[in-house]
Parts: structure tokens; C-alpha cells; sequence
């Protein structure tokens, strides 16, 4: 209690130093709330999709119902199939004045005849997609296959491309926290350099001396990252209706308060540790 | 108590200290430390509380043998050893009370004990009343007894002040060397004051260790008493 004590009061005495130290933990922190979401995001949306083993094949205009029943009874034959849903292009209208009802503009544009039939189709395993893929394709009556496999790659490509900025990001503004916590904390050790002599000549151990320098790099952590997270949250929050309509469908929105939570807690895990690594580097650099 | 025995301590310039010096100081004893700038005092000092260590030979407190003493048991030693150093080296940020506090927050005494045992410590050396004062406000002789009282913290078994009365004028110099006497004579502590003041030197039989170019050079009880007018 007297280390927390003489920790905040160090940090009391010099405020801008605090805050530059602060802001640096805030931006780190910040930059791993919003990778973490956009990792966690991209890993429901890709689970999502591949969760819907389907492949939606569009008719051509030209195309007779008989031919169509006669392809759907074609791939039932294969037992491949779990559910195959034909959806005429009334139905097809009828979606997509539902999807965009509130834009009247894109309602009086867009009619019946424009949009083309399709079949969407669920198999039982996902491997299958590809077959079933195939023979779509083939039909003469099928203008376009979308596949759901090359979406599941797309954005597994993205992800990953993401990951790899975001996890460079993370790193370099780790290592730059440490290297600004260890000089705010660094200078403070000099600037008490006299104290620390007295302290030292009046008995005190050197952990005495030491605890509350490095204390004062793990308040830092703690506090930098409570903002960076409260920060993010808040902003996840604001932006959640926006989202909900662009990831329509996808079970992401909004996010469980359970997943911040424990993001708050690895992050404090963090924090604390990076704090306690940069005050105790500086320490043992300035007070040996 | 202290035991000093063929102490050298030279330095890696080159200079020596401390040259083969030796003594013995019993518990309760009053000693002076005379000698000129340079002599060997601060250095002596500065063994006794491990804050240096010497070259050669063996230094014993108590039980304790200085030169090997663990570095875990340092503050365990300076507790023993109350210090009035020549510069003070109170904290100018600090009031008085809270500079006597300092050692008893160091050594996580439970704060109320602390504080009653810091307000009798400054009664005793007569500055009381300037408890909330900072060492800026306070006069030179004030500014002695406070880092007297911070040296009694602990109720030292030893004192150790490093030209206490300095930079006073022969008043007060006589009201802190009194001081000291009262301390050595009630708390049953032995102290040794490092002066160059012949005059309080001259007045009050006392032992004498005078210290020359780092030697010893003399080692005696004065038993003349001159009357101080």
C-alpha cells in the first residue's frame, strides 16, 4: 500500500511525463482492441460461410422450368444434397425489395425481369460443393455459379493479410512503449538520484527503492489500457448498428460483453506485463 | 563495539584515505574525530556504515565484521548507526517531520507509532515547534538538530556526526555538542563527533582520535576540563 502510495505520488509530481506514457500504453492497447475485433470479426464471418455449405447457381432468362426440374431431380439423384431451394424470380424481387426496403431509389430501379432465377444448394459435406459445383456449371441453362468456397478463400486471404499488419503494428508499438515507459521512468530514477542516495544511506533495501518505480510502469499499463479498451469498446458499440446492416445475417452483432471482458483482462494481463518489464529494465539500467 | 583494526583505504587514483588505522570505541563512549580537511574523517565514516569498504584490514560492530557483512543485512547495520551527515542531506521537499518520518516509513513501522515516536525524538532536540517547517525556513542550528533527530530514529546504539557544528556560530555549537552529550549520556550512545573545534575539543574530557594524512596519529582521553565562559 505505501509502494501504490509513493507510485501515484511520483506520478502526481510529474503529470506530462505520466501522460505521454499513458497515451503511448492508450494507442497500444487501442491498436490490440481493434485487431482483436477484427480478427475475432473475420473468424465468426469465414465460420459463417463455412458453415453454409452452399452453392447458388443463377439461371439464364432463357431457361424452362421443366429443364430446371429436370436438373434439380438430377442432383437429388446424386444424395449429395442436404437442401436445394428454387427461388423464382418473383421470390428473387420479393428478397430484394425486403434487403433494401428502406431505399426507395433502389426499389423503383430494379424489376422482376432483371433478376435471374437460382437454385441454392446445401450439401452434406463441404467437399461436395466442388462436384456439385461442377455440374452446375455445365448445365446450359445456368448463366453463373457463385461458390462460397472462393468467398471462404477471399476473405480468409484478407484475414490473414490483416493478421500480419495488425500483428506488426502491435509489435512495433509494444517495443515503443517500452522504450518511452523505460525513459519517462529512467528519468525520474535521476531526477531522485539524491533521494535514492539518502534512502539508500537511511537503511532503505533496494527493492524498497526499487517497487515503487515499478509500480508506477505497471499504473501506467493499467490505466493506458482501461482507455484504449473503453476507447475501442465504445466505438464497437456506436458503430454496431452500422455493421449489422453491411454483415446482415452473420450472428456477430452484437458483440457478447462476456468477449470484452475477457479482452479486458488478457489485455490488463498484457499491460502489466509490458509495464513491469519497461520499469524494470530502467531500473536496473539507472539504480544499480 | 566498534573495533578498527590496521585499516587502510586507498582509492583507484591512487590516494589513501585511511592508512593502517587502528582502535577500539566501547558502548556509551564520547569521542572526538579531529583532524584537518582530508584526513580520513568522511572516509571513516563512510566504513562504518558500509558505504564504502575498506582495502585492507578488518572493521567490527558488535558482532558484525563490516567488510563481509552480507549486502541483505547493510540496512540492518545502518539501523544500528545514526548519521548526521556533514551536508545533512534532508530532503528539501520534505517538512522537518516528515524528513524524522523518512528511516521509520523505510523500515514500514506502523505509521501511528511512527509519528508519536518522531514527535518525541523532535521534542527532545528542542524543534517541536518547528515540525511543519521546510529546511529552507529553518536557521542553521534548527537545521542541525533536525538531522540529529533523524539520526535518533532508530534509537541508535551509535552516533556518528560529521562536523555538526561547521558552519555555527560558537553558540549554538556548544547547544548541539550538548545536545549530543545529552543523547550519549541518557540513550547510553556512543557517538563520535568529527570536529575541527578546538575550543569544545579543549573544554569537555572526552577521548580524542586525531587523524593525520589518513594515520592516526593521536589516540587519548583528555581529562583537563576548561571552564567554557
Amino acid at each position: 500500500m505505501k509502494t501504490l502510495k509513493t507510485s501515484w505520488k511520483h506520478i502526481r509530481r510529474s503529470p506530462y511525463q505520466a501522460v505521454a506514457a499513458v497515451f503511448i500504453m492508450m494507442l497500444t492497447f487501442l491498436a490490440i482492441s481493434v485487431f482483436s475485433f477484427i480478427v475475432f470479426g473475420s473468424s465468426v464471418v469465414i465460420k459463417y460461410f463455412e458453415s453454409k455449405p452452399q452453392v447458388t447457381a443463377f439461371f439464364k432468362d432463357t431457361a424452362q422450368q421443366k429443364d430446371i426440374d429436370t436438373l434439380e431431380e438430377e442432383l437429388n439423384q446424386t444424395g449429395k444434397i442436404a437442401k436445394m431451394k428454387f427461388i423464382s424470380k418473383a421470390q428473387a424481387l420479393q428478397i430484394y425489395r425486403q434487403q433494401n426496403k428502406d431505399d426507395p431509389l433502389l426499389l423503383d430501379l430494379v424489376t422482376q425481369d432483371i433478376l435471374p432465377a437460382s437454385l441454392e444448394i446445401s450439401t452434406n459435406n463441404i467437399e461436395d460443393l466442388g462436384t456439385i459445383s461442377d455440374m452446375l456449371k455445365n448445365s446450359p441453362d445456368v448463366s453463373q455459379v457463385i461458390y462460397q468456397k472462393d468467398i471462404v478463400s477471399t476473405l480468409t486471404t484478407w484475414t490473414n493479410a490483416i493478421r500480419i499488419i495488425g500483428i506488426t503494428l502491435i509489435a512495433v508499438l509494444a517495443l515503443v512503449s517500452i522504450f518511452i515507459m523505460m525513459t519517462v521512468i529512467g528519468f525520474k530514477v535521476s531526477q531522485k538520484r539524491d533521494e535514492i542516495e539518502i534512502m539508500r544511506l537511511l537503511s532503505a533495501t533496494d527493492w524498497y527503492i526499487r517497487w515503487p518505480f515499478i509500480m508506477e510502469g505497471i499504473i501506467y499499463g493499467i490505466i493506458g489500457t482501461l482507455i484504449g479498451w473503453v476507447f475501442a469498446s465504445a466505438s464497437l458499440v456506436y458503430a454496431t448498428p452500422y455493421l449489422q446492416t453491411f454483415l446482415r445475417g452473420i450472428p456477430l452483432l452484437p458483440v457478447s460483453p462476456v468477449f470484452l471482458l475477457e479482452l479486458l483482462l488478457g489485455e490488463l494481463f498484457i499491460a502489466i506485463v509490458l509495464g513491469m518489464a519497461a520499469s524494470s529494465l530502467a531500473v536496473l539500467r539507472y539504480l544499480k | 563495539m566498534i573495533t578498527l583494526d590496521s585499516v587502510t583505504k586507498s582509492y583507484p587514483t591512487g590516494n589513501t584515505a585511511l592508512s593502517d588505522v587502528s582502535f577500539s570505541i566501547d558502548r556509551g563512549e564520547f569521542v572526538f574525530l579531529v583532524g584537518p580537511s582530508g584526513s580520513g574523517k568522511t572516509t571513516l565514516f563512510r566504513l562504518l556504515i558500509r558505504d564504502t569498504l575498506p582495502t585492507s584490514g578488518t572493521i567490527m560492530i558488535g558482532e558484525w565484521d563490516i567488510a563481509h557483512l552480507p549486502k541483505k543485512h547493510i540496512p540492518h547495520l545502518r539501523k544500528r548507526i545514526g548519521v548526521v551527515f556533514q551536508d545533512l542531506k534532508l530532503l528539501r521537499d520534505r517538512t522537518i517531520f516528515e524528513n524524522v518520518l523518512f528511516p521509520l516509513e523505510v523500515a514500514n513501522m506502523n505509521d501511528q507509532e511512527a509519528k508519536e515516536h518522531v514527535e518525541a525524538i523532535l521534542e527532545q532536540v528542542g524543534i517541536v515547534d518547528h515540525r511543519f517547517k521546510f529546511p529552507v525556513q529553518l536557521s542553521g542550528g534548527e537545521l542541525q538538530r533536525a538531522a540529529i533527530a533523524r539520526a535518533l530514529a532508530f534509537s541508535p546504539d551509535i552516533i556518528l556526526a560529521d562536523e555538526p557544528t561547521g558552519n555555527l556560530d560558537n553558540a549554538t555549537s556548544w547547544e548541539i555538542v550538548r545536545l549530543l552529550q545529552d543523547i550519549n549520556e541518557h540513550d547510553n550512545a556512543t557517538v563520535i563527533m568529527a570536529t575541527h573545534n578546538t575550543d569544545i575539543v579543549n573544554s569537555l574530557p572526552k577521548r580524542l582520535l586525531a587523524l593525520e594524512h589518513g594515520k592516526l596519529v593521536r589516540d587519548e582521553v583528555r581529562e583537563k576540563k576548561h571552564k567554557k565562559d
